[in-house]
């Protein structure tokens, strides 16, 4: 049955999960954002499908006609542009959902005054942080899914495997939408959002996106292997290129650590910020 | 309306931040139907007292009740049962007017089927029909205003909040913000208004409690207050900035009470004519003279020493 009174529903959570912090409704936070997205924001979204794309088209038919083939680990040959193509889809993946989670979100919290407008309601801030760290995930799947469509015709992809690219696409947004919501809730100048440009761009060019890490020395090799970006382009191209193991599950770990701990760290910054 | 349920009680309510304190143990009662009203300058501790009873602020001592819930314990359920336009709108401007109203409902967990009647209503309501298209970032301040209370309204409320509900608005906007305010009222919606505008206040409110610096200076009914705290009447007199201070102790002496401001002085007395006339036949002869009734703002400057809007 449905109760149409604010009052009855809320009083219906007592005794359950996170009772005054969650109220099982972060999917009204989707609803708002699909709706924000036909009125405008669609136009910043299609972009981000576009960027990997060119950077295939670039890199890895441009750049790839002078290198040639590359030998893999388990000792298959394939193209450079099937090479860096899982590169490009973790990175798209992690670029709308930092996109989504950090000016976007700062926009909202500093500007539109959106999250304290929520928090005047029944919501409570479990529900915000779910709810549009969801969003990204959405359109990390939606990227991840664009991308497929444009590399599997263009027979970059020769094994079943490679459908779990989605599901892992999905997963590295959900990730990086959780630590950019949690970084950008503690940010209160346009300076320190600039902190995050400064961080991504190098984690993108030496994260392993155009070519294997062995080419650094072992400790650097160590850090950049701590870095998320290089976790998720390992996740992804080990199912494109068909090179699976349990190995992989380390780096669903790693996500799924990542997701907790930024969830927790938001839900509790956003308390902080409208409630205290 | 004495008689009426008691919705929110607060006793020796304090909140601090750091070694500030905003709210300084304050006491008040406010019961169902009545229309409340908190009257004091900016940093009185009025915005403060109004999230504190809304739950998006904790207290640092001292008790709340709102409907016999602590809003630490029952935040959501609390929030429910409020309307809260606050000081700043805060509409969401990627949506329209129509979206913003239905968003709103969809937060309290309310079905669509519940709220698409009510936008009807609330369109109507708010006088903005015709702009329910319209992206929230193109109306005018007066029309944010009223959206934002139309939006307060969608969960049905049985008290709605206020924050300074016309700051920045121009003087016709604010009258059609009163007419709507006033309507609610008739239907019975408890209302909590903060306001520093004491036309305001006398307009709206049926209780008011003066607060400044955190503390509570009075509390009565807007007459009430001014029966307490001041004359009937006030002459304004100003003799030219030099001279105020020179003839204000001979014009102490011909009223009750006398207030030296820096550009005039406010005589307080019963009958103003006859004491224009009295100061006439001394000799003493304004620049400029104005007979007023006593306001809020008299009652202000009695307590606090000082104007509402400095």
């Amino acid at each position: 049955m449905i109760v149409d009174n604010a009052v009855a529903i809320a009083q219906s959570r007592r005794g359950h999960f996170a009772e005054g912090s969650y109220s099982g409704r972060a999917h009204v936070l989707l609803e708002r954002s699909l709706m924000a997205f036909r009125n405008s924001a669609w136009l910043a979204v299609l972009s981000g499908f576009f960027e990997p794309v060119l950077y295939l088209f670039s890199f890895g038919y441009g750049l790839g006609h002078l290198i040639g083939k590359i030998p893999l680990q388990n000792g298959h040959i394939v193209s450079y542009a099937a090479y860096i193509a899982p590169g490009l889809l973790a990175t798209s993946a992690m670029n709308g959902a930092i996109y989504d989670s950090t000016w976007n979100v700062f926009w909202k919290i500093k500007f539109d005054r959106i999250y304290q407008s929520m928090l005047q309601t029944s919501l409570g801030s479990v529900d915000v942080a779910l709810g549009e760290i969801s969003w990204a995930l959405l359109r990390g799947f939606a990227y991840a899914v664009g991308f497929m469509c444009v590399v599997v015709p263009a027979g970059l992809i020769t094994n079943w495997w490679a459908v779990m690219a989605i599901p892992s696409a999905v997963l590295i947004a959900f990730g990086f939408a959780s630590v950019g919501m949690a970084i950008t809730s503690c940010f209160s100048t346009f300076q320190q959002m600039d902190l995050i440009n400064i961080a991504m761009l190098p984690m993108f060019l030496f994260s392993g996106s155009f070519y294997p890490l062995t080419v650094y020395p072992g400790y650097l090799q160590g850090f950049l292997k701590a870095l998320p970006l290089w976790q998720a382009i390992s996740l992804v191209r080990d199912f494109t290129l068909g090179m699976v193991s349990w190995g992989i599950l380390w780096h669903v770990l790693y996500f799924v650590v990542m997701i907790s701990i930024g969830v927790t760290f938001t839900a509790k910054r956003l308390t902080k910020l409208f409630l205290r | 309306m004495a008689n009426q349920e008691i919705l929110i009680e607060a006793k020796a309510l304090v909140k601090r931040y750091g070694d500030f304190t905003a709210v300084n143990g304050i006491d008040f009662q406010v019961r169902k139907g009545e229309s409340f009203g908190f009257l004091g300058p900016n940093g009185a501790g009025k915005s403060t007292t109004m999230r504190i009873i809304a739950a998006t602020l904790t207290r640092t001592s001292g008790d709340i009740s709102i409907l016999g819930k602590d809003p630490e314990k029952f935040g959501p359920e609390i929030k429910a049962h409020l309307g809260v336009v606050p000081q700043t709108d805060n509409l969401d401007n990627a949506l329209t007017v129509e979206e913003n109203l239905y968003i709103y409902g969809r937060y309290f967990g309310l079905s669509k089927k519940f709220i698409k009647p009510k936008i009807e209503e609330l369109l109507d309501f708010a006088q903005l029909v015709e702009k329910r298209d319209v992206k929230v970032e193109a109306l005018s301040g007066g029309m944010k205003r009223r959206l934002t209370i139309a939006r307060a309204l969608v969960s049905e409320p049985e008290i709605l909040m206020l924050d300074e509900p016309t700051t920045g608005l121009d003087p016709q906007a604010r009258h059609i913000l009163w007419d709507r305010l006033f309507r609610l009222k008739e239907q019975g919606v408890t209302l909590l208004i903060t306001t520093h505008y004491m036309d305001e206040a006398e307009q709206l409110c049926d209780r008011l409690m003066v607060m400044d610096k955190g503390s509570i200076m009075a509390e009565d009914s807007p007459a009430g207050l001014i029966k307490s705290y001041s004359t009937k009447e006030v002459l304004e007199v100003r003799f030219g900035s030099d001279r105020n201070a020179v003839v204000a102790p001979q014009l102490k002496e011909m009223c009750e009470r006398i207030e030296v401001l820096p550009d005039r002085i406010l005589l307080y007395a019963e009958d103003g004519e006859s004491l224009l006339h009295e100061l006439g036949q001394k000799g003493l002869h304004p620049l400029t003279s104005l007979v007023r009734r006593s306001s809020l703002e008299d009652v202000f400057l009695r307590l606090t020493g000082r104007t509402l809007i400095d």
